[in-house]
């Protein structure tokens, strides 16, 4: 069993009207000290405005073996990209 | 900052290939020699796991070991500027460190086996670190060449095929910049200074250029493993051709600094459109790889006090998130 702080995912918002992207990650044994971290280890440059971070833990992802079937269906429905419409020159601005 | 590959372990990444299923190496190879990112929950070798465990550890604990040399001289620091820009520095690499871990960490080793692995010895780290800073010159030249060699590195780990070590790579590339040009700049100022300021600059140029040189690795017919980390992306150039990169930027960074490079070999050669250099001591470089550097236990010890000083913050905030923990519980 390991004694390391759990871990937490950092987001950062670079700046108003961007979203959070992940960042990295830090270990802290609480919430606050987890942003302190993360505020020491990503924005020492000004790349950011505003900190998310999330216990690793509770995150849930999808399994890489299954990216084919899961992602497959935006392939096989090319209709829905607007240049899948071959409409006529006479058409303007849409 | 920047460690290349340090352990040479017979045959510890090329033999258990064999056993790994075929059609999924297969597909693994596909991907790495078409320029794809493998991240943590694909499939991947073990050697390719092992091989990134322990080159981005041992990348990482250079970071941290590398604070050490430079923390001597922050209350030695001939002005309040140059001490607050060495603090940033620090404070960099400290950084440095803790991407690198966190992306080691995605490969399954824990933090804790890390840093046990540096403090009991087993894990390596740059070969730099284990020579004096004995002058206030030494802080630039280790910005200036230490970091230069180091940015040569790790630009093209910017592309190296695992994904959180290529992102933190991106990240640590954007701050060595100012490492390298705030060393170079404290060289350029001591050169405008008094024969004795000058004679010092003079002389961090003789100790570390040589070191500096051997921070790119082994050379290129020693160097067992690194075929199959240019084969999976893990390395993108070979130690020589780093090397050598590094001689042709930095020369002429000294001949405007004004200092002479110690190598009387030193020549530039028409023909291949590059430096000739001497020949690097070897034995000198597996001296300090087997832990014989100049300051190798000093360097350990004291790591190892920082960490065992730092023991009860690290206990009094578990403490805390404890009895916060306790609190919500009975409140719930």
């Amino acid at each position: 069993m390991s004694k390391d702080w759990p871990l937490w995912e950092v987001f950062v918002r670079a700046r108003g009207g961007l979203e959070h992207r992940h960042a990295g990650s830090v270990h802290a044994p609480d919430a606050e000290l987890a942003l302190r971290h993360a505020r020491d280890t990503y924005t020492r440059r000004m790349e950011g405005v505003s900190l998310w971070v999330v216990r690793s833990a509770d995150i849930v992802a999808s399994d890489p073996d299954q990216a084919g079937e899961l992602f497959e269906p935006a392939a096989s429905k090319v209709y829905r990209h607007p240049t899948f419409y071959d409409l006529p020159d006479a058409v303007k601005h849409m | 900052m920047y460690t290349t590959e340090l352990d040479k372990t017979a045959g510890s990444a090329a033999a258990p290939v064999a056993v790994e299923d075929p059609a999924l190496l297969a597909a693994f190879e596909a991907r790495v020699a078409n320029d794809e990112f493998i991240e943590p929950k694909d499939w991947m070798p073990e050697a390719y796991r092992r091989t990134l465990t322990r080159q981005i550890s041992q990348h990482a604990h250079s970071e941290i070991v590398g604070m050490l040399p430079e923390g001597n001289w922050l209350t030695r620091a001939p002005s309040l500027k140059r001490k607050a820009i060495l603090l940033a520095k620090i404070q960099d690499e400290g950084g440095h460190g803790l991407y690198l871990y966190c992306a080691a960490e995605t490969l399954g080793t824990s933090r804790e086996q890390m840093i046990e692995a540096l403090h009991t010895g087993k894990a390596k780290y740059s070969t730099i670190f284990n020579y004096p800073t004995l002058n206030w010159a030494d802080i630039g030249a280790i910005g200036w060449l230490v970091d230069g060699a180091a940015i040569m590195n790790q630009v093209p780990l910017q592309r190296t095929s695992y994904g959180p070590y290529a992102r933190a790579m991106v990240r640590v590339c954007k701050e060595e910049s100012f490492h390298q040009r705030q060393g170079y700049d404290l060289l350029l100022e001591m050169m405008k200074g008094t024969p004795e300021q000058r004679a010092m600059v003079q002389d961090a140029m003789n100790r570390w250029w040589w070191p500096s040189l051997m921070m790119f690795g082994p050379p290129d017919d020693n160097s067992p493993n690194s075929a199959q980390s240019i084969r999976w992306r893990i390395k993108r150039e070979t130690n020589d051709e780093l090397r050598q990169k590094f001689v042709d930027a930095t020369v002429p960074q000294a001949e405007l600094l004004g200092i002479s490079v110690p190598d009387p070999d030193l020549q530039w050669n028409e023909e291949r459109g590059h430096y000739d250099f001497g020949a690097i001591d070897w034995n000198e470089f597996y001296a300090v790889v087997r832990g014989e550097g100049p300051v190798a236990r000093e360097r350990m010890k004291a790591r190892r006090a920082a960490w065992d000083e730092g023991a009860w913050v690290r206990e009094a905030a578990a403490a805390w998130e404890a009895r916060q923990a306790a609190r919500r519980a009975a409140a719930a």
